[in-house]
């Protein structure tokens, strides 16, 4: 199982490949939308590459509350 | 004397089979140089036409990774030439309202890499697979819409789709929002990139494209009794237009004018040209009277000439009969095969230049004038460019529905 550490690091990736941003900055209190300038349809590319990366599917109606990188650390953690 | 409703061209741009930008690509069609080449991939072989004019620079390598992952190849062109096209007018540093500025950008066929990419996906993967970009990629307003954002412009962004006279009618509706007052300053273009076996199929099935496969350099022709159709390119082509008056007070460097445009419609055929370009040349005609010339005025005709049996000969009849048998006439696709829905844009580029530089490119492979008399009676430069003195020069461009359009450009 990975470490939460393994995680936001290997959600850095994700986010560096779909929407540029630099790894560094996928900090947990990040917000997707305000701080890191990912759109909607970015975090469906998100959604996509994290069920590949973790195994973990990220329903809709889930996707909608996962405001920041924190956030999305936590749902994966918790449904791996 | 300049009017206030004068457009002038401060800006241009251009990514395409001959070179990365507008001076390498002038100065290639100046050389003589060919952009056509044979595909080499497993999938051309068992194609009747297997050539291709490819971009020399690939945009990918132009644009931050982000934005390569959510355009189209045709929008990636499009942004590129857009965006030489915007920092050769110093647009940045003009002063322009962004609810002031404007895009036009057409496209023949829009995104067909994005539309067939994904449908693979969709079959090998499934429909979870297929990217949320797909259809802001596949959209023909999509090069519009991209290079809107790459400039800021919020006055307006539209995308004329009139298959290969996409860029010129691109470039009339630039002139008309000018004309109206309804921008201040307007990017307009055209784009194209679908080299793709599906397309390559669709356009052989017509007989349109050429079968010269073991000649690739000579196999665009037009003009030439040997044609036997055109070559499939890919590129973008880019300009700035502002009215002269704003242009004047900025100090921004005017490459011409655009002094008028003409548009009409065939009603004859889908596909099919009118055989004596009955269409065409009205498209001309009133291009010169909406410039405030007489045909006398034209020294220098950029034909559309795509290289096909029928088109190049009705395009032929429509200019010696809406202009005379005086202009220069030049066929660029020679060398730069046809860019659809770039093309109108790309060679309205070419005309410009001509006019600034005073110099007709040379219509490549035309070795043989074909014995249809509007050929035959036409002065095409050949063999090698010419050079001349001429205020003013004609761009027509038509496409698949019967769109005729003509656009003159005169020294500014």
């Amino acid at each position: 199982m990975p470490s939460t550490a393994d995680i936001q690091a290997g959600l850095g990736e994700i986010l560096e490949e779909v929407a540029g941003v630099t790894p560094a900055d996928a900090t947990p209190e990040k917000s997707f939308t305000d701080d890191l300038d990912v759109d909607s349809l970015s975090m469906v590319e998100i959604a996509t590459a994290v069920e590949d990366k973790f195994g973990v599917a990220i329903p809709d109606d889930e996707l909608a509350n996962i405001k920041t990188v924190g956030d999305a650390i936590s749902f994966i953690e918790k449904n791996q | 004397m300049s009017t206030p409703t004068d457009v002038v061209v401060t800006g241009l741009g251009a990514t395409t089979p001959l070179g990365g930008d507008v001076a390498t690509t002038w100065e290639a069609l100046l050389a003589g140089r060919s952009g056509v080449s044979r595909i080499t991939d497993d999938w051309a072989k068992e194609f009747p036409a297997q050539l291709v004019a490819r971009l020399t620079h690939e945009p990918a390598d132009q644009l931050d990774r982000v934005r390569v992952r959510r355009l189209d190849r045709s929008q990636q062109v499009a942004v590129v030439a857009a965006e030489e096209a915007w920092k050769d007018a110093n647009g940045a540093d003009s002063g322009v309202d962004p609810l002031r500025l404007a895009v036009v950008f057409g496209t023949g066929i829009g995104g067909a890499l994005t539309l067939l990419g994904q449908d693979d996906v969709l079959e090998s993967k499934g429909p979870k697979r297929v990217s949320p970009f797909t259809i802001p990629m596949l959209m023909p307003n999509g090069p519009a819409a991209a290079v809107g954002l790459a400039i800021g412009a919020r006055a307006g962004v539209h995308a004329p789709v009139s298959a290969c006279a996409s860029g010129a009618e691109a470039i009339r509706w630039g002139l008309d929002l000018l004309r109206f007052n309804r921008a201040d300053m307007v990017v307009v273009g055209g784009t194209e990139a679908c080299v793709h076996p599906l397309p390559m199929a669709g356009f052989a099935a017509m007989r349109a494209m050429s079968t010269r496969n073991d000649e690739p350099e000579r196999a665009s022709r037009p003009f030439d009794k040997g044609r036997d159709g055109f070559i499939l390119g890919e590129g973008a082509a880019a300009l700035v237009l502002e009215r002269a008056d704003a242009a004047a007070a900025r100090g921004a460097t005017v490459y011409g004018r655009l002094a008028g445009a003409g548009a009409t419609s065939d009603g004859y055929d889908l596909v099919a040209p009118h055989p004596e370009g009955e269409g065409a040349a009205r498209a001309i005609g009133a291009a010169i009277r909406d410039a405030g010339l007489t045909p006398a005025d034209i020294g220098h005709v950029n034909a559309h000439a795509t290289s096909t049996p029928l088109g190049d000969l009705a395009e032929a009849t429509a200019i010696r009969d809406a202009i005379g048998e005086h202009p220069l006439v030049t066929a660029t696709k020679s060398q730069t095969g046809h860019l659809l829905g770039a093309a109108g844009a790309l060679e309205s580029v070419f005309s410009i230049l001509a006019l600034r530089d005073q110099v007709v490119p040379a219509t490549a492979n035309l070795d043989d004038p074909d014995d249809g008399a509007a050929i035959q009676a036409l002065d095409i430069v050949r063999r090698e460019p010419r050079k001349a003195t001429f205020s003013a020069a004609l761009n027509d461009s038509f496409g698949f529905g019967g769109h005729n359009m003509a656009l003159v450009f005169t020294t500014a």
